[in-house]
């Protein structure tokens, strides 16, 4: 197809998937910060525990990745997303386009501050998405984001799935759709970036919510109930930060919003799961390969709601007990009391 | 950062023979230009209207938009024989509509069409017009202002004062001059007052640049006086009232092959004045995007041949139309009733009115040169290459390239004009002069506001003005406040001060006092014989405190 190689940066989980799943219609090459999964992406044919198509090609540095391909997919968790574009943004171009696949957000805290900081202000001029990050740090103007869907372990099975491309170019959303459409795998479009990428950040937080249900041993009309009134929450705090309601209850929303909240093979699924069950965070954080987003996204969004002064009852009542001032039992509790007696209020 | 005055520095023309301006290039071969415009125009329609009854629809669609701008508000500047024009292609269309075979007639009444726009689009610049307008100008305003000086007759004929104590020019001045020996400028001003385009014409020469083009509203040549200056200094004629497709093509297609040939261009890009005082937060697209597309024609000829953004802001202490412009402005965010265009430019004798009363009393303006962008918001170096965040050198030619070469996307190039449009906002509020008028305006509205914060907006403006007062005290305090958060804003480089700000608190206070909007019949604020502030006219006070809306300065007061 196109004779450049398409470049992806980042070999976790759903970098890997996404290489892949270019592999079947492009020649890949990845880069992977760690040295050792380069070794074993090149000697084993494998990146962790998934195998590596025979078109994915592993490369050493940044600078060989970007002056190689053109069309670039960055899947690296939102905590290195910035310093990884920091790295890259030297070899980027204005011809270069870039469609990430990170469901996280970025804060910019001023030096020496942290998020711990009781006083620490965040509001929509340090919170960021990640196409926001690409724009800041680098000369790339064309940027797209991957969002649906897409459990990793699903994808490599080969069972039959979907994802939205989503940019406010047309082109970058053709490109997307032409690299990544097969017979399994069908590709839709959004021109509403902002909307998408917030899709899948904050599905994150519902699915926490989600595993802690499971976890407490309840049923699907408790999920059922979940997952209607988390969405009316993403929807709130989606507008809020920028993005449309329609974005939310397409494939990117309410389809990645059911994935992520039945399945088992969702890492922010699981630490809701382990939470009810008594662990501590700091106890799954240590045992988990690979970063749960959805933590890190309601610690954001609490602080966020915060300073905006509205109400996110979900995201509120889960910060409290991921930093131990309540149970999931408590927390529960209180949600069922909140009179929500609205059912939808935002169409 | 400081930007310096230019107040006294004298600016030699960069092309001192007017024959090499682009502008005289131009309108020496104005009936090839017509054509060339008229003939691109045709191309593109016929691309996006491919065949026979699709384009007989597009004409119909015009005609009938035509004969109803004819019937509701017909102009003086018509032409006589526009009637007759429309009503014979209309005669034209019956015959062939709904004919398979039209032989081509439907291509032809195309062509006439947009060779009639392009003809009226044109501007007809006379460079023996043109210096003599400028001699008019320097002379005439000099004059006055000396002889408001001396206060006497005798001072009409001496004296050193001119428009330069009058208006300062500040900012990357000398900047624009290189740039535009090397490249193509687009200025870009921020548009509040029907007196803009001769100020920024003024400028333009007192910059030493030649001529700048400028789609000026047909609706100032309607105006003897604006329409003698505006065929001087190179304007084109846009006519607001057409809206069809075919006229904003063809539109787009003058500006476009202008700025493409050279020719320095103007642009305000709010499209009108701003009705609320506020900076402008949203652009017209369309005649920024000729730039955009001009910029893409000529990398593919020549990867050097650069385009070049320039925003320019303008701060009055005055706006003549400022009761006319709020009230409009109030009316249809209001939706009270039925917008009714009215202007306070209704005549020469006015506007010549008005000009006497500036001369001679002191009112600064002030003139901001903007930062020159390229056409995708990076700025540019002295030598126009673009650069980047990381100051890294950037290739425009890099934004419109796919699979190695130079690609037409109408979708993309309409995200990258919106992108501008949005840098261009960013540079108008960082270049943004306060003045010492505009604090006092914004500190006292909100003052007044304060006291009524359970009223809406509307009600608040409808109170009558006699029950509003301030304490002197407080007064000057909220401005200290306020001027001293202004002073960090500047020093990191969003927004600019006037060198008043510099003086002490007391007589800042006075002299934006005295100045704001000093010439309205109804002052926006005065002191009253307690010594309070007050208002006499409420819905100008909100105006001029419109200036500093968008810099997050409510809470300070």
């Amino acid at each position: 197809m196109s004779e450049k190689p398409i470049g992806v940066i980042g070999a976790g989980s759903f970098g890997t998937t996404v290489a892949n799943l270019l592999a079947e219609n492009s020649q890949v090459i990845i880069y992977a910060r760690s040295k050792e999964l380069l070794d074993q992406m090149r000697t084993k044919g494998t990146s962790r525990d998934y195998l590596l198509h025979k078109n994915v090609t592993p490369i050493d540095t940044l600078e060989e990745l970007a002056t190689r391909a053109d069309i670039i997919f960055p899947v690296v968790s939102s905590s290195g997303f910035r310093s990884m574009m920091k790295d890259v943004a030297p070899y980027l171009y204005p011809y270069h386009t870039l469609i990430h696949g990170t469901k996280g957000l970025d804060v910019l805290l001023p030096e020496g501050t942290s998020m711990d900081d009781p006083d620490v202000i965040i509001n929509r001029d340090n919170v960021k998405t990640m196409s926001e990050v690409i724009l800041e740090e680098s000369a790339v103007v064309k940027v797209g984001c991957l969002a649906g869907p897409n459990l990793a372990r699903e994808i490599a099975n080969k069972h039959p799935a979907a994802t939205v491309v989503a940019s406010r170019f047309d082109s970058v959303i053709a490109d997307g759709q032409k690299l990544l459409r097969n017979d399994r795998f069908q590709v839709y479009g959004n021109k509403d970036l902002i909307g998408i990428e917030l899709t899948g950040v904050l599905k994150n937080i519902i699915a926490i919510a989600s595993g802690a249900l499971s976890g407490l041993g309840y049923g699907e009309n408790a999920r059922a109930l979940l997952v209607s009134r988390g969405m009316v929450e993403m929807i709130h705090l989606g507008k809020a930060l920028g993005g449309n309601t329609e974005a939310f209850i397409g494939l990117a929303g309410i389809g990645d919003l059911i994935a992520t909240c039945s399945s088992n093979l969702s890492r922010n699924f699981t630490v809701g799961y382990r939470l009810a069950k008594g662990e501590s965070l700091t106890e799954i954080i240590g045992s988990m390969q690979e970063v749960a987003e959805g933590i890190n996204t309601i610690r954001i969004i609490n602080s966020f709601a915060k300073y905006y002064q509205f109400r996110a009852p979900i995201t509120e009542k889960l910060h409290q007990v991921l930093f131990g001032e309540a149970t999931m039992e408590e927390a529960l509790q209180y949600l069922m009391k909140i009179p929500l007696n609205v059912d939808i209020d935002f169409l | 950062m400081k930007l310096k005055y230019n107040n006294r520095q004298k600016f030699e023309p960069i092309l001192p023979d007017h024959i090499e301006w682009p502008v005289v290039k131009m309108s020496k071969n104005r009936d090839a230009f017509i054509k060339e415009v008229a003939d691109s125009t045709f191309q593109y329609i016929k691309k996006i209207r491919p065949n026979s009854s699709l384009l007989i629809q597009e004409l119909e669609t015009t005609r009938h938009l035509e004969k109803l701008r004819l019937q509701k508000e017909p102009w003086e500047v018509d032409p006589d024989d526009e009637v007759a024009f429309w009503q014979k292609v209309k005669s034209e269309l019956m015959e062939i509509s709904g004919k398979s075979e039209t032989g081509n007639k439907e291509d032809e009444i195309l062509q006439r069409i947009l060779h009639r726009y392009a003809s009226e689009i044109a501007g007809n610049f006379k460079p023996s017009y043109y210096q003599f307008t400028r001699k008019v100008v320097t002379f005439g305003f000099a004059r006055l202002l000396n002889a408001s000086q001396s206060r006497l007759f005798s001072g009409l004929f001496k004296g050193d004062r001119t428009l330069r104590d009058k208006i300062r020019i500040r900012g990357y001045t000398d900047e624009i001059r290189e740039l535009a020996k090397k490249g193509t400028i687009v200025m870009v001003p921020t548009h509040f007052s029907n007196l803009d385009s001769i100020l920024i014409g003024w400028v333009i020469h007192e910059l030493g640049l030649p001529p700048f083009i400028y789609g000026a509203g047909l609706n100032l040549f309607n105006m003897s006086l604006f329409a003698y200056f505006m065929n001087s200094v190179g304007a084109y004629k846009v006519d607001r009232r057409k809206k069809n497709h075919i006229y904003l093509e063809t539109l787009k297609a003058y500006s476009n092959l202008a700025i493409q040939k050279g020719s320095h261009s103007l642009f305000f890009p709010g499209g009108t004045r701003s009705r609320s005082g506020k900076i402008e937060k949203k652009l017209k697209l369309g005649l920024l995007g000729t730039a955009l597309d001009a910029q893409r024609s000529v990398l593919k000829e020549n990867p050097d041949k650069k385009i070049f953004i320039v925003p320019v802001v303008l701060n009055y202490n005055f706006v003549l139309e400022a009761p006319s412009l709020i009230n409009q402005y109030l009316e249809r965010k209001g939706q009270e009733r039925y917008y009714i265009d009215t202007d306070n430019y209704t005549s020469s004798y006015k506007i010549v009115k008005f000009l006497f009363k500036f001369f001679t009393k002191p009112a600064e303006i002030s003139v901001t040169i903007g930062h020159a962008m390229d056409l995708f918001g990076n700025y540019v170096d002295g030598e126009g290459n673009s650069i980047g965040k990381l100051g890294q050198r950037i290739e425009p030619k890099d934004y419109f390239v796919k699979n190695d070469s130079i690609s037409v996307d109408k979708q993309r190039d309409e995200e990258y004009t919106r992108l501008l449009s949005q840098r261009i906002i960013q540079e108008f509020h960082k270049f943004n002069e306060v003045l010492p008028s505009h604090i006092v305006a914004f500190v006292a509205y909100l003052l007044f506001r304060k006291q009524f914060v359970d009223l809406d907006l509307y009600s608040f403006l409808r109170l009558p003005e006699d029950e509003l007062t301030l304490d002197f005290k407080l007064f000057k305090e909220n401005v200290s406040s306020v001027a001293q958060v202004l002073h960090e804003l500047e020093s990191k480089d969003k927004i600019l001060l006037a060198p008043e700000f510099e003086k002490p608190l007391d007589e800042l206070v006075n002299i934006g006092l005295n100045n704001l909007g000093m010439y309205h019949a109804k002052r926006p604020l005065l002191l009253n014989e307690e010594g309070e502030v007050i208002t006499q006219d409420l819905n100008l006070l909100y105006f001029y405190h419109n200036r500093l809306v968008g810099y997050n300065l409510d809470h300070y007061v």
